[in-house]
């Protein structure tokens, strides 16, 4: 498709557009010393000019010496939030004269726009989409917000030092669909996105824009921010091999790192409510003091907790070790089999969430190193 | 322990519930009035039949559910919580003092007898022991709801679950998850904070991170906590010093094992140091 340029100037006129097709707007936000995922009602709400620097355990927003809207990579939240709800009510019962009545809670789902949807957090949203709408177990809560979303994709022009989307191939560059797809790019004077319409929807927004037809050495500046962050990653600590991860963890069950790894991580389960792909819940079923009235909720869930494996006569996994590894080889290797990809897709969250700063891509080194010896 | 099979409330009448004092500062029972709304129904449900805090009508044992608040810090305690055992069907600990020895467990790390010297002109009329314990270090107790001071939502969910015989819903997971589930930025990663949440049981609901300050552990240790891992961090990456970690880890669960062996290794590292 034809690529248009969007001028920067223009960028609340893309969002006031999405907003006047009746979605609820969400995208970057500045708050509490980081990017958010909240929801935006103008540019002004986004942050214009800030970036972050990550590391293992590490954090910090910071002004940029230019006025990039999307100048950040991967922050705290991830866009599960609002597709997978951290908690939600799945049943009510009612006890009566005739019985329980179970009443079925259905939402009525929002039609939500994301704006500033990354390669890996597409790539993210599809991991998703194979365990909760393509899967024998669907989750309809899950799949009714899923089917009205419109999402803006941007492609990433800087990485943090947590990025490694170019070893899990799932970026920097955006090859999944989306409703819209934007390229930031800032060049002396110039400060324009290259943007094109990836659905009907999308193009419906976009030709309410005062878009012009990109030419050639607008395309090719866009072009190259992308593929200058490519190299960075390439060029970068976290780059690693990831075509063989399935057989070396299979193999490595026994490996000694597990026991090294346990003994920093602190089995808080950060990694897990980070990560944009990790899907597991529970529910929890309560009574009120009069017993006539249940409810069951579903929220968040992490197999980094005890309860996660809690049954009759105590947890499978009781020791941070097994937790650990299960979470790892769950991500790496086992995703494979059990949905045909991987699990992993090199947002870096987990490395910058950590409180104590265990890297999983040091980790994967570490038992590549000790498969060796 | 593995709680009574019995349900609590099985008989015709209404549940007898009692409400017991020992060292503490009341603040847990008061969470129990602070119900306000729910007081009504549970008054419906239940018979108070023991509350001094809330009312002076005393209805003798047994009880259906004793709510016990507070620590042993004498001997006398110590003979009457072995009554209020035998005369309760369930019993629950409310709070950090009955669960762990709450902020009086200090004393435990220091020399009590010189502490009433210092406080109390006549010291020879102090009757005390060089502890504070956890209820638990006495009587089997059937469940602990955590918390400086508990969470009135939980006290209402383990009075509920305890009527209706199931288990409580109180996860015994760190505060973390609690902090991701209402959204808060991490104070620790983003701002550098020194935080307790990772080792700290979830039921405040991330207070404290929710309003930018870190966790001071109000609900005890959470289920397989990594204390060792969490100071060294604190010490090495946040600056914290030695005597920071150790008053963190004693603050009102300084008697719970986790946090009483953590604290007396970092002391120990102070004394090499």
């Amino acid at each position: 498709m034809q690529e248009s340029v969007l001028q920067a100037e223009d960028l609340d006129l893309l969002i006031q557009a999405i907003r006047g097709e009746g979605y609820q707007l969400l995208g970057p936000v500045l708050r509490d010393h980081a990017i958010v995922y909240d929801k935006v009602e103008s540019a002004a709400d986004l942050p214009r000019g800030w970036t972050d620097e990550q590391e293992k355990g590490t954090y910090r927003v910071k002004r940029r010496d230019d006025d990039a809207y999307f100048g950040y990579a991967a922050g705290p939240h991830s866009w599960k939030k609002f597709l997978q709800l951290p908690r939600r009510p799945v049943w009510r019962a009612q006890k009566g004269n005739h019985g329980v009545a179970i009443t079925e809670i259905v939402e009525e789902a929002p039609a939500m726009a994301f704006l500033g949807v990354r390669s890996c957090e597409l790539h993210a949203i599809a991991t998703q989409d194979r365990v909760f709408v393509d899967d024998k177990y669907r989750n309809d809560s899950y799949a009714n917000r899923r089917a009205k979303l419109f999402m803006v994709a941007v492609n990433c022009t800087s990485a943090a030092a947590t990025c490694f989307c170019t070893s899990m191939n799932t970026g920097p560059e955006i090859t999944l669909p989306s409703d819209l797809a934007m390229t930031e790019v800032i060049d002396g004077e110039a400060h324009y996105f290259l943007i094109k319409s990836g659905s009907s929807r999308g193009e419906r927004v976009l030709q309410q824009l005062p878009v012009k037809p990109a030419i050639k050495d607008q395309v090719q500046r866009a072009r190259n921010a992308v593929e200058r962050t490519a190299q960075q990653m390439a060029r970068g600590p976290r780059s690693f091999d990831s075509s063989d991860l399935k057989a070396l963890l299979y193999r490595n069950y026994e490996s000694p790192s597990w026991d090294q790894v346990a003994d920093r991580c602190l089995s808080c389960a950060n990694c897990t409510m980070a990560c944009p792909t990790c899907f597991c819940s529970t529910v929890e079923d309560t009574t009120d003091l009069s017993g006539d009235h249940a409810e069951r909720w579903e929220r968040w869930d992490s197999c980094f907790t005890g309860d996660f494996t809690y049954i009759s006569g105590g947890s499978v996994r009781a020791d941070t070790r097994s937790r650990y590894r299960q979470w790892m080889t769950h991500k790496l290797a086992t995703w494979h089999d059990q949905f045909g990809r991987s699990g992993c897709v090199g947002c870096g969250r987990c490395i910058a969430w950590c409180p104590v700063g265990i890297d999983l891509t040091e980790e994967v080194a570490r038992i590549r190193e000790l498969d060796k010896s | 322990m593995v709680p009574d099979p019995r349900p609590v409330g099985n008989t015709a009448r209404k549940p007898k519930l009692a409400v017991w004092k020992f060292a503490s500062c009341d603040g847990c029972q008061l969470s129990l009035l602070d119900c306000e709304d729910e007081l009504l129904q549970l008054a419906e449900e239940i018979d108070i039949a023991y509350f001094m805090e809330a009312s002076s009508r005393q209805v003798e044992g047994p009880y259906d559910l004793s709510l016990v608040e507070g620590s042993i810090t004498t001997e006398d305690d110590a003979q009457r919580i072995r009554e209020v055992r035998a005369q309760s069907h369930a019993l629950v600990t409310i709070g950090a003092c009955a669960t762990a020895g709450g902020i009086q467990a200090l004393r435990n790390f220091a020399d009590v007898e010189a502490f009433t010297a210092i406080v109390y002109a006549h010291p020879e009329y102090i009757s005390t022991l060089k502890t504070s314990t956890p209820i638990s270090a006495h009587v089997p107790v059937d469940f602990e709801l955590n918390g400086c001071p508990i969470n009135k939502r939980q006290l209402l969910e383990v009075i509920s679950a305890f009527l209706h015989r199931r288990p409580p819903q109180v996860p015994a997971h760190s505060v973390c998850i609690e902090c991701k589930l209402r959204g808060n930025v991490c104070v620790w990663v983003a701002h550098g904070t020194p935080c307790m949440g990772p080792v700290t049981h979830a039921g405040c609901g991330a207070v404290c991170p929710a309003y930018n300050r870190g966790c001071y552990a109000c609900y005890g240790p959470k289920e397989n906590p990594n204390t060792e891992s969490l100071c060294h961090w604190w010490k090495q990456e946040l600056g914290a010093s030695n005597a920071k970690v150790i008053e963190n880890l004693r603050n009102f669960n300084s008697a719970a094992p986790e946090f009483d062996a953590a604290s007396r290794r970092q002391e120990e590292q102070d004394d090499q140091e």
